[in-house]
């Protein structure tokens, strides 16, 4: 089964990134673009098993490594 | 005293600092590969800059999870000293050894070049001989220096004095001019600008020797 990851900057953490992307939209003839944030997505391919169990080792990944919920906020999808 | 270099893939530093400690902390230097488990018996553990992992993930993010780091964080416990610059205070705030993080630079541009620094708080281990309310100039090379903590954390950090650096002009947008800062316990120290690349005369300033001179004074 699969696992994606998103992972994006809190609510209220600065992410100049996602602001030059929003610019870069505008220029480009974008005008309804308000907001853009910027994060990233990982994929993991996981043994096939229980979709809940899952979702909570992958969840414990989020914590110890892939995200830092100093500044960033993760969801997990688990496609069975 | 006698210290311990920490080695990453992709640390850079690590000479310099070896270098700089031999020389002007008078320690008795060992390096460490990042995959030991067991840290000789150091005074002081020095995590290096450079781009561990290619700062794959988040700068820092791998390193901190490296098998050596368990080692580290006892040695932390038991009150020695460690100290972080750069890629090592990336690697001090992903361990949470050290509150914060260090986010892209606001300017999103690496940027490389002597600033001005405001030394904060002249009471600790590394940074003692330094004289109180002094400036000095360090060069800084970083993407991701834009120190980051919530309002609770930077308060309470201001009001315990663990505000240790802070930029004359920021760079990088962090938080309150924030350059490095110390643990609340006073052992445990990250820093963005790096002290080891200014203590020859030879290859420019010296605003960093009085670092490495106040940790050649924390053992005797």
């Amino acid at each position: 089964m699969k696992a994606v990851v998103y992972v994006r900057p809190r609510s209220g953490v600065l992410d100049p990134q996602g602001q030059a992307v929003a610019s870069a939209l505008k220029h480009l003839d974008f005008p309804e673009v308000i907001e853009a944030r910027q994060g990233k997505t990982i994929e993991l391919v996981l043994e096939d098993g229980d979709v809940e169990t899952a979702k909570e080792r992958v969840t414990q990944m989020c914590e110890q490594l892939l995200a830092n919920t100093v500044i960033e906020d993760y969801q997990v999808k688990i496609e069975p | 005293m006698k210290a311990a270099v920490i080695v990453f893939p992709g640390s850079n530093c690590d000479r310099d600092a070896l270098c700089a400690l031999r020389d002007y902390a008078t320690c008795d230097v060992s390096r460490v590969w990042h995959r030991d488990t067991d840290l000789p018996r150091v005074d002081l553990v020095f995590i290096p800059g450079g781009f561990s992992y290619g700062d794959y993930l988040r700068s820092g993010a791998v390193a901190a999870r490296s098998p050596i780091m368990s080692a580290i964080k006892a040695h932390a416990t038991r009150g020695g000293l460690v100290a972080g610059i750069c890629n090592g205070f990336q690697i001090l705030t992903e361990t949470r050894m050290l509150p914060g993080a260090l986010m892209r630079n606001a300017g999103l541009k690496f940027v490389c070049k002597s600033i001005d620094l405001n030394v904060e708080n002249t009471q600790t281990p590394f940074t003692r001989a330094y004289k109180g309310n002094s400036s000095t100039s360090i060069p800084i090379a970083h993407h991701d220096g834009n120190f980051f903590a919530d309002k609770q954390t930077l308060e309470r950090l201001e009001g315990e004095g663990q505000v240790v650096f802070r930029y004359g002009h920021n760079p990088n947008g962090s938080s309150r001019d924030i350059a490095g800062i110390i643990n609340k316990k006073g052992n445990v120290f990250g820093m963005m600008p790096h002290p080891e690349r200014a203590v020859d005369p030879l290859t420019g300033k010296t605003g960093g020797l009085a670092f490495f001179e106040s940790l050649a004074g924390a053992f005797q």
